[in-house]
């Protein structure tokens, strides 16, 4: 089986400064890879350049295909689709017409339109309740919803996931990790970055502990968890 | 002041004010996409009204050359920027969207300008010759810096006013024209008189208001170019093309400068320069909405025109004087609401 996404010797600098060095990984079709570790580790600056936001050096295949070559809006058309940490939502619109505009690459016959629509409905009630209101008057829960709900509406294969669980209460914490889950179940794949190490292994299939730009472990998501080292530095003791 | 000079005065103003709302709302369109203050904007609506007034005479109108010279300069930028990014594959689609659609009103004009045409085609055409000029300046000057902060590109949009006010000596010469008027009848109500020219300019610009509207809320054009203008990181990520957005955001301006021009043409005498101080007054309208709201934008250009036509009964020589000092209170209240929603957002 060939990788859905394969990132080889990546590297991503601002000016002098090299925030991701020689990182290489692989998501194979249908899994849920995260990339763990601390702050400033390049885990965010690793996802921008995945998706084209930065600029960067070695290869990132997707699909076989080389998407050094491509731009960000043709990598979005290639169904990789990024929700960043900021959720970058459209705040003066309506939920409704965020929904749309996620849509916007894919151009819809107008009966795909609704069924795709009326699919994250289902998913997100929330979001069908609120469907009327501005995106800026959300709250923190919801605008992760609805940015999660925008990239679905454009069916990605490969969904990056930065920091889902930030800034949440550990309530929607539990139910955005759901989500994630049942994700999986529609075909997606997922590439999951997060800070919550313990919550983000066990959605997992496979794990990467990202320290200071370089790759510091990998390997199953299940014996990461069980490795005494990295319960101490990220998960915060033994459970 | 009798009340029938103020009458009179009101008119006056709602009809000036009712152009000035075109250009703002163009003004404040590309602004909110692109972040271009388009300093050059009046220019455009002046030229619309030169090539209206050399069609009327039966002249060929230079704004034919400058487009040709604009559209000829925008395919070399882009092909080079094409060739040297290893997408010389993409020329054939640039060319024939970017070069061969705006020369075709040029060379309809160049076979139909010595003819005698009916006014309506005459307006259309000139609107079509200046429309592509929008998006060929955006492709030509702002497009390779898009990223640049928004004082490089009022700085650029400042140097690209003066070239075509230069190219628009050298094309239109040095002499004021006026437009005959779209018509010439005269109403009698409430006591005062209204052009129907005045009318027309009011009617005009609600439609085209109504369309924009229509536009923004009920196309997905519309939603893109609104999605660019609020957050442009999130719609990237959506697929929407900031160039793509940009380039019709610039059309739709150029449709609004170009109506404008052909409504301002009757009112007064244009120059190859009026358009400069035409797109400022529009600007001052456009601040007092901050460069976001359309609806407070139009208000604002409206009151610029009213104040206009008072300010320059009461003392003409001042009257430019009078809407400039405006911005003053204007920028102050604009600076102290800012301040306090900052002081709201960092709350959060």
């Amino acid at each position: 089986m060939t990788a859905l996404l394969e990132v080889n010797d990546l590297h991503v600098g601002y000016g002098k400064v090299e925030a991701v060095r020689g990182v290489s990984m692989s998501i194979q079709p249908g899994q849920i890879v995260t990339v763990i570790g601390p702050n400033g580790a390049g885990k965010t600056t690793m996802l921008s350049a995945l998706m084209g936001l930065l600029p960067s050096r070695g290869t990132i295949r997707y699909e076989g295909q080389d998407l050094q070559r491509l731009d960000v809006e043709e990598r979005v058309q290639r169904k990789l689709c990024l929700v960043p940490e900021k959720r970058e939502l459209f705040g003066e619109m309506s939920v409704a017409d965020n929904l749309l505009l996620g849509a916007y690459s894919r151009r819809y016959k107008s009966s795909d339109f609704q069924e795709r629509l009326a699919a994250v409905y289902e998913q997100f009630p929330r979001l069908a309740e609120r469907r009327r209101q501005q995106a800026n008057t959300l709250s923190g829960g919801e605008r992760q919803m609805l940015a999660l709900g925008r990239a679905l509406m454009s069916q990605p294969r490969l969904l990056l996931l930065d920091e889902p669980s930030l800034g949440l209460a550990p309530l929607i914490v539990r139910e955005i990790f759901q989500i994630i889950a049942s994700l999986r179940k529609a075909g997606v794949s997922i590439l999951l970055v997060e800070q919550n190490a313990r919550a983000a292994l066990e959605t997992a299939d496979y794990g990467y502990v990202l320290e200071t730009g370089e790759i510091a472990h990998h390997g199953p998501a299940q014996e990461l968890l069980q490795d005494p080292r990295l319960m101490t530095a990220y998960l915060g003791g033994a459970a | 002041m009798t009340a029938e000079i103020a009458l009179i005065l009101g008119v006056d103003g709602i009809a000036t004010g009712a152009i000035y709302v075109l250009v703002a709302l163009g003004i404040v369109l590309i602004f909110s996409v692109t972040r271009v203050v388009f300093v050059p904007f009046g220019d455009l609506a002046a030229f619309t009204a030169l090539t209206l007034a050399a069609l009327q005479s039966g002249q060929l109108p230079g704004t034919v050359w400058l487009v040709a010279v604009v559209a000829g300069l925008t395919l070399l930028a882009e092909a080079a920027r094409l060739v040297r990014s290893g997408r010389a594959r993409k020329i054939p689609s640039f060319a024939a969207v970017y070069f061969v659609l705006p020369m075709i009103p040029v060379l309809l004009c160049i076979a139909l300008a010595q003819t005698d045409m009916p006014m309506a085609i005459e307006v259309i055409l000139a609107v079509l010759l200046v429309l592509p000029l929008g998006p060929l300046l955006n492709r030509l000057a702002f497009r390779p810096i898009a990223d640049a902060p928004v004082l490089v590109l009022l700085i650029v949009a400042v140097a690209l006013h003066f070239a075509l006010a230069g190219l628009g000596l050298i094309f239109f010469g040095p002499e004021g024209f006026r437009t005959e008027p779209l018509s010439d009848a005269i109403y009698e109500i409430g006591g005062t008189v209204v052009s129907a020219q005045a009318m027309l300019v009011v009617l005009a610009s609600v439609v085209f208001m109504g369309l924009l509207y229509l536009f923004f809320e009920f196309t997905h054009t519309g939603k893109a170019l609104r999605a660019t203008a609020v957050n442009r990181v999130g719609a990237r990520l959506m697929g929407i093309r900031p160039t793509v957005t940009g380039d019709v955001a610039f059309l739709l301006a150029s449709l609004l400068a170009g109506v404008a021009g052909v409504l301002i043409g009757p009112i007064t005498s244009i120059y190859y320069d009026s358009g400069f101080l035409f797109g400022l007054k529009a600007f001052v309208g456009a601040i007092i909405g901050g460069l976001v709201s359309y609806p407070i934008t139009a208000l604002g250009a409206l009151f610029v025109g009213l104040l206009e036509s008072y300010a320059s009964f009461w003392n003409s020589a001042f009257k430019e004087v009078v809407i400039f000092s405006f911005l003053i209170p204007v920028l102050l209240w604009r600076s102290i609401s800012a301040a306090s929603h900052e002081e709201e957002e960092e709350e959060e």
